[in-house]
């Protein structure tokens, strides 16, 4: 006595494979629709800015004429941002990150820390930059500065690094940890030269991959105080400065057409600055990429 | 590491006469929450022998090779009573460092564990942690481990290579060397070869023969076969209590449990 009716389930085989088919259609089409936009917008942007590109244009500073107008200031700016940015986030966020996965006693203290870290990720960028307004330009009294503004670039980025190394952390297997406790290695130890080295090609990725958001940032910034015309260089930490999209959002406010193309030649410029730091996580995460 | 080695020779002559022990186990109970996992262990390990543990899963046999060394307390809920006498030091004495009680007594995994790292990094790891940076010094240590695991010519010319690059049965060895590296006294072995094929098993349980003339070995096992063919004394643990505990040979031959009895001819477990 056969439960199954062979009948019934040879009949339903082609919908069943028509299903799959279209299933991978599906996809497909969602797939080449990002595809698409991505291409049009590479076009309109490269059709538009790679007339104006040239080296006159990354070492200039702005003007108010487009043929004499760079991004040197804004690109130094960004550069200078991302140093204040980089090491700040990445010490206090791997440190949280470490402190909550390897110390934290798991209690309902931790769980609520631990959500609120998630949710901050959340919040929108503006909400950073009136929080760095207040804290680091007013009330540490750092003005508009280079300093004030890398602050609140490490603020918004803080959650993302925080929950990505712990993730990464916690990727390292209980096995590797259990063979170093078993040697008497001591907590620190075990840490330092086992868990860390280990966690390291995805805190690294996840850093990265902030960072290169906080790149393309321009609200918190704004509320801080950055300028949107600058023409000279940031010289100390506490000087006043531009990054490259206010500049960017600067130019395709104007009326001129001219300024127009040469924010599309600085998206270039941006777009490079992103894609050489996305290449770098890619590379650390092949490179790295330990399988246990 | 000479004075060591004379050491342990002294020794040997001595333990022809008498077995001293190094772990007196005395009351030892061990709850996970609510649930009571080993109840009332009371026995003592025997030096420079190889002790088994054998008993249907649940027992409780790794939860005790694991309070050997203190591992246990990595489970947060965990709640002891009793004492573990390690050669006249009560390992859970506040004073005894923890750490200190892991240079001393040594584990090897179920599974095998090796750093990702190199081979060399593996096995002088314990040597680093302890603050040992002398170069030749690490260099004859890795060398005499390796080659006490007897895996020394299967891996001397790929020691910078990584050690996720070595077969089941040669990481197993690697990690039974990364343990003599920190010379322990005692070595405990938490089922080391039930991840492991029939040749490697072999291998490690040869090996397990010739460290016993150094170190004192307690390993759990669910293989009794291998209980019967590696160790000098065994004891059975069913639901947390130490049923039996005796010589090998009377164990396996004539059990006076009936407990024992019904386990080892395959009644149940």
């Amino acid at each position: 006595m056969a439960l199954i009716n062979k009948e019934s389930v040879k009949k339903k085989m082609g919908s069943r494979i028509a299903a799959n088919n279209f299933a991978k259609f599906l996809f497909i089409l969602a797939t080449s629709f990002s595809l698409l936009v991505l291409g049009v917008l590479l076009f309109r942007i490269l059709d538009e800015g790679l007339p104006y590109l040239s080296l006159d244009f990354i070492t200039s500073f702005a003007s108010r004429l487009p043929e004499r107008a760079g991004i040197w200031a804004a690109l130094v700016g960004t550069i200078w941002i991302m140093t204040v940015t980089a090491p700040v986030s990445f010490i206090l966020g791997v440190g949280t990150a470490i402190y909550l996965e390897e110390y934290a006693k798991k209690n309902a203290f931790t769980k609520f820390v631990q959500i609120n870290i998630a949710n901050l990720a959340g919040v929108p960028s503006i909400v950073f930059g009136l929080l760095g307004l207040t804290i680091f330009v007013r009330l540490a009294g750092l003005g508009s500065s280079v300093l004030a503004g890398g602050l609140t670039m490490s603020l918004l980025i803080l959650p993302v690094i925080v929950v990505a190394s712990q993730e990464a952390i916690r990727t390292v297997p209980k096995e590797i940890r259990e063979a170093s406790f078993g040697m008497g290695a001591t907590k620190w130890q075990t840490i330092r030269r086992i868990v860390f080295p280990a966690a390291l090609p995805g805190i690294l990725t996840g850093t990265i991959l902030a960072l290169s958001r906080a790149v393309g940032e321009t609200a918190p910034l704004l509320v801080v105080g950055a300028l949107a015309y600058v023409a000279f260089v940031p010289e100390n930490l506490l000087s006043s400065f531009t990054v490259l999209p206010i500049q960017l959002y600067n130019w395709t406010s104007r009326p001129q057409e001219d300024f127009h193309m040469l924010a599309a030649s600085g998206i270039i410029i941006l777009m490079i600055i992103l894609l050489i730091m996305n290449s770098i996580a890619v590379y650390i995460r092949n490179k790295f990429h330990k399988r246990f | 590491m000479d004075i060591t080695i004379n050491k342990k020779s002294v020794q040997k002559g001595k333990e022809e006469q008498e077995v001293t022990p190094v772990f007196n186990i005395n009351n030892l109970n061990l709850w996970y929450g609510q649930d009571h996992a080993l109840k009332d262990i009371k026995f003592d390990i025997p030096e420079k022998q190889v002790t088994a543990i054998i008993g249907p899963s649940g027992c409780g046999k790794s939860t005790f090779i694991k309070t050997l060394n203190r591992m246990v307390e990595m489970v947060p809920i965990v709640r002891m009573s009793g004492e573990i006498i390690y050669r006249d030091k009560n390992i859970f004495d506040p004073k005894y460092g923890v750490e200190e009680l892991r240079t001393q007594v040594g584990m090897v995994f179920q599974k095998p564990n090796p750093f990702p790292k190199s081979i060399y990094d593996n096995v002088a790891y314990g040597p680093r942690i302890h603050g040992i940076k002398n170069k030749k010094v690490l260099d004859e240590v890795v060398e005499k481990s390796l080659r006490g695991a007897a895996i020394w010519d299967e891996v001397k010319d790929r020691l910078n290579e990584n050690a996720f690059g070595l077969s089941g049965g040669q990481q197993q060895r690697l990690c039974i060397a990364r343990c003599l590296a920190i010379e322990p006294d005692v070595i405990l072995m938490d089922e080391p070869t039930s991840a492991l094929d029939p040749i490697s098993t072999l291998k490690v349980e040869e090996l397990v023969q010739e460290l016993k003339k150094e170190y004192s070995i307690v390993i759990v096992t669910h293989n009794m076969q291998q209980a019967a063919r590696i160790s000098d004394r065994t004891a059975f643990f069913l639901n947390g209590e130490v049923v039996e505990y005796t010589d090998t040979s009377t164990l396996f031959s004539n059990p006076s449990d009936k407990r024992t009895e019904d386990y080892i001819t395959g009644r149940f477990g």
